[in-house]
């Protein structure tokens, strides 16, 4: 009888905490004037859409536009499931997310970087393949110095990761990783930390820390630059939209925001985190 | 405390009104631990309905996105880690916890304790920064990459000295006095007296506080995170990098959806059944000594 | 060399190791931190993902954070620790069940209570990345903390109290408020500044619950980054950060240094009090 009392007292109270939260929070978000945009998911896209957001809120007084990481997928599936308004992906739209809308608003490419220090200045595809599947495993058999190689690897979840085993055609299972990694920022923090390491970022994500003086440097891909020029010309081989997602045909501030997100008004930002704008 | 439900002094209206509040609130506060196991098993439903739970530790390694889920190498890198840290300040917090209690001046003990209680208050991220940015490239000097397994036990083993220290200090504070009395007048040195009489009396007393210890060393997430490398293996060697299973969470959680969410859920719980059996562990401990 | 000199010696370097230890990350800090650390330091938005600017709303999110577990945790403590020791017989089965079960949650893992409250929080209850969810989170966290200390101020009452408010016959809810609490008020601030410190201190509990959005919060169902937090997001995630972490970790443990300090001179009154009154 007692236990019976307890449960239902608990049953009670989550209930009562249940229907009476999420109605505030309804009632937060459609506080008359004010409308709330959330966008989250890819780490490469974020730093672009703040940045847009923010010149987007000084714009329109009444929006406020919230921006959280969490990669490209998850960032579907929270546009999906309704936790956010619109998702980021830096990646084109899978087979199995049919249905979703997605606008391209720059491109990027992922490139391979080392530490500034480091005298290689270019490896081949089979080399890059061998450092990473640990059959390479110092930098003197790639004409480097005589030091064991740090590789970094991505943790799983993130579309650079994917991007990357698919363009080398590898499994993830066959990655001999010394140090594991989540944002491209971590990435970069990495290997300009460590002399000996090497890994692979978003090239805009590289190219914005180099130029605030992060000790790393891009090497070419199959012969090619790791460039914003070579990404815009399309000579580089491992290009990608950065995309945002909306599970509907966009309306409203969600198409405003879009749209402006497009629009040559936000050029130079997209310029400023070393992305190709998109066509006008 | 005398009071008790059936008691001449028996509750008036308002008091039994208070109390049937005061019931809920205990009811709501005891019922957190319950909701947390709840939401952790419901969360990681969707996995363990299609996934047997042998696979968790037989399947060939940590891809939750090629569908492998084997968290082995991270229960290991977990014990690992937490053992060698817990192995290393215990004999560092006893010592320091004699030190206030019979080596030191009673100013210097004062001004020992405080210090010990500030290193107890600094938070987690503050080591882990300073593991990553002092630490690493040190250990990385002897052997890259510098994340590694020795790297994470360093940072470790000062966060839970403080907490080390602390339960010993009590556990030596509640030793009768007559003991040492008796040991004096036996005309014992000092350090005879002490691992004659006082380490023993005080045994549960530190058994617990190395308990504790271990508690908070195996769920310590951010220092490990940033200090161990997050590499999923077993280490080959004191300067490989390993993932724990807090690690894991933190790292992938924010990318997780569907299976892989559910997998981290399910890391959730092998790392709370580990607290768990070490508490239980404890608990029988504490029972075992009031006996004796 | 005898055993009980080795002994001396070992126990005093020890003693030394672990004080200088204390030192050196302490001037270390200060060191790498005062470079950064100004009044616009403190007062300023964060620019350029960190790098530079300041931490003003990063530090408002911190005390918001604080504030609602704390607003939360410490009646619903209070509360549970007056059941404990005034209204239940320690053997009671009820009473052992409270216990026990917060003993639990005393020993669950900071990153537990991040997937709870990212799923009963954020989710479930539909509050999303917020300091709402971040904040009752850490109430759940600092909950044992608070009982346990109100339980030991409250036991540590002397029996004389309960008696004599019952034969002037004061209800026990009047007893409490005009004899017991008051005497137990040193205990109870103490365990509520543990309880601040710990809150304080968290970071792998906020992370799913109350997000890295840098701005400042405009509602308690904004998206609020603690300073712990920050601390890590610039460590790990921003190249050229540690200038600025550095800045963050200093206020955050001068913060906490504060705190854990005011909770060790409260308890020591509060002993040195009841010595007096026996």
């Amino acid at each position: 009888m007692k236990k019976l009392v307890t449960l239902v007292l608990l049953l009670v109270i989550v209930g009562a905490t249940w229907l009476f939260i999420p109605k505030k929070a309804e009632q937060a978000s459609n506080k008359p004037g004010m409308e709330r945009l959330v966008l989250t998911g890819s780490s490469t896209v974020a730093p672009l859409a703040a940045e847009i957001g923010r010149r987007f809120e000084a714009l329109h007084s009444n929006v406020r536009v919230d921006v959280q990481t969490g990669g490209s997928s998850r960032g579907i599936n929270d546009v999906r499931s309704g936790l956010a308004d619109i998702g980021m992906a830096s990646r084109a739209l899978k087979e199995n997310e049919s249905g979703l809308f997605s606008f391209t608003i720059a491109t990027d490419g992922i490139g391979m970087i080392v530490n500034r220090a480091n005298p290689v200045t270019a490896l081949d595809r089979q080399q890059i393949i061998d450092i990473y599947t640990g059959k390479i495993t110092d930098w003197q058999a790639v004409g480097g110095n005589a030091d064991p190689i740090t590789v970094v690897n991505k943790a799983e979840g993130h579309s650079t990761l994917e991007l990357f085993l698919h363009h080398f055609d590898l499994q993830n299972s066959a990655v001999k990783a010394h140090v594991i990694i989540g944002d491209n920022q971590q990435g970069i923090k990495t290997v300009a930390g460590n002399p000996d390491a090497i890994g692979y970022v978003s090239i805009g994500s590289a190219e914005y820390e180099a130029q605030h003086d992060a000790a790393i440097k891009l090497l070419p891909l199959d012969g090619v630059a790791a460039s914003v020029e070579n990404v815009q010309n399309g000579a580089f081989p491992l290009a990608r939209p950065l995309n945002l997602v909306t599970r509907s045909e966009p309306a409203g501030i969600i198409k405003a925001f879009i749209e402006f997100a497009r629009s040559r008004q936000v050029d130079d930002l997209v310029m400023a985190q070393y992305f190709v704008p998109v066509a006008h | 405390m005398i009071w008790s439900w059936h008691n001449i002094l028996s509750l008036s209206r308002t008091d039994s009104i208070l109390a049937a509040l005061l019931r809920l609130c205990a009811l709501l506060s005891a019922a957190i631990v319950i909701l947390i196991l709840l939401f952790l098993i419901s969360e990681s439903w969707p996995v363990l309905q299609h996934v047997p739970l042998s696979r968790f530790i037989s399947d060939a390694s940590w891809h939750p996105a090629q569908g492998l889920y084997n968290i082995a190498p991270m229960l290991g890198a977990t014990l690992l880690s937490s053992l060698g840290a817990v192995l290393l300040a215990t004999p560092l917090g006893i010592a320091s916890a004699l030190f206030c209690h019979y080596y030191a001046p009673t100013a210097l003990a004062i001004w020992h304790r405080r210090t010990i209680a500030l290193l107890a208050g600094i938070p987690s991220v503050v080591y882990g920064f300073w593991g990553l940015t002092t630490l690493a490239p040190l250990i990385g000097r002897l052997h890259p990459p510098g994340v590694s397994l020795l790297t994470g036990i360093v940072v470790l083993t000062m966060m839970i000295l403080p907490t080390v220290a602390l339960t010993v200090d009590a556990a030596l504070a509640g030793v009768p006095a007559a003991y040492l009395r008796g040991a004096a007048a036996l005309g014992l040195t000092r350090w005879s007296m002490i691992n004659g009489v006082v380490l023993p009396a005080a045994r549960s007393g530190i058994a617990s506080g190395i308990m504790l210890a271990a508690v908070r060393a195996i769920g310590e997430t951010m220092a490990i995170l940033m200090v161990a490398g997050n590499v999923v293996q077993y280490p080959d060697s004191l300067f490989a990098s390993v993932r724990t299973l807090t690690a894991n969470i933190a790292l992938e959680m924010a990318y997780a959806m569907g299976d892989h969410r559910a997998a981290l859920f399910v890391t959730g719980l092998a790392l709370l059944a580990m607290v768990l059996l070490l508490v239980g562990f404890a608990e029988f401990f504490k029972q075992d000594a009031a006996h004796v | 060399m005898s055993k009980d000199f080795l002994a001396t010696v070992m126990i005093w370097l020890t003693a030394l190791l672990i004080s200088g230890f204390f030192l050196y990350l302490l001037t270390d800090m200060l060191i790498h931190g005062l470079d950064r650390l100004s009044w616009a330091y403190l007062l300023d938005a964060p620019l350029d993902a960190g790098r530079s600017g300041g931490i003003a709303p990063i530090v408002t999110a911190t005390a918001i954070l604080v504030l609602i577990a704390i607003i939360v945790a410490a009646p619903l403590g209070l509360a549970t620790a007056v059941l404990l020791t005034e209204f239940t017989r320690q053997k009671s089965h009820f009473g052992r069940f409270v216990e026990r079960s917060l003993d639990v949650l005393a020993s669950v893992p900071s990153i537990i209570f991040g997937l709870f409250g990212n799923a009963f929080f954020c989710l479930f209850l539909g509050l999303g990345f917020s300091l709402l969810s971040g904040g009752l989170t850490l109430a759940c966290m600092a909950l044992p903390i608070l009982i346990r200390s109100a339980v030991e101020g409250l036991r540590s009452a002397p029996d004389e109290y309960r008696l004599a408010a019952a034969a002037l016959g004061m209800t026990r809810g009047a007893a409490l408020l005009h004899l017991l609490l008051p005497t137990a008020a040193p205990a109870l601030a103490a365990g509520l500044m543990l309880g601040i410190g710990r809150a304080g201190a968290e970071t792998a509990a906020l992370i799913f619950t109350s997000g890295y959005v840098d701005r400042m919060p405009e509602s308690w169902f904004d998206s609020g980054r603690a300073l712990s937090v920050h601390i890590y997001d610039l460590a790990m995630n921003v190249p050229g950060g540690d200038a600025s972490a550095h800045a963050a970790a200093l206020v955050l443990v001068l913060l906490l240094f504060t705190i854990n300090s005011i909770a060790m001179g409260l308890t020591r009154r509060w002993q040195r009090g009841r010595i007096h009154s026996l």
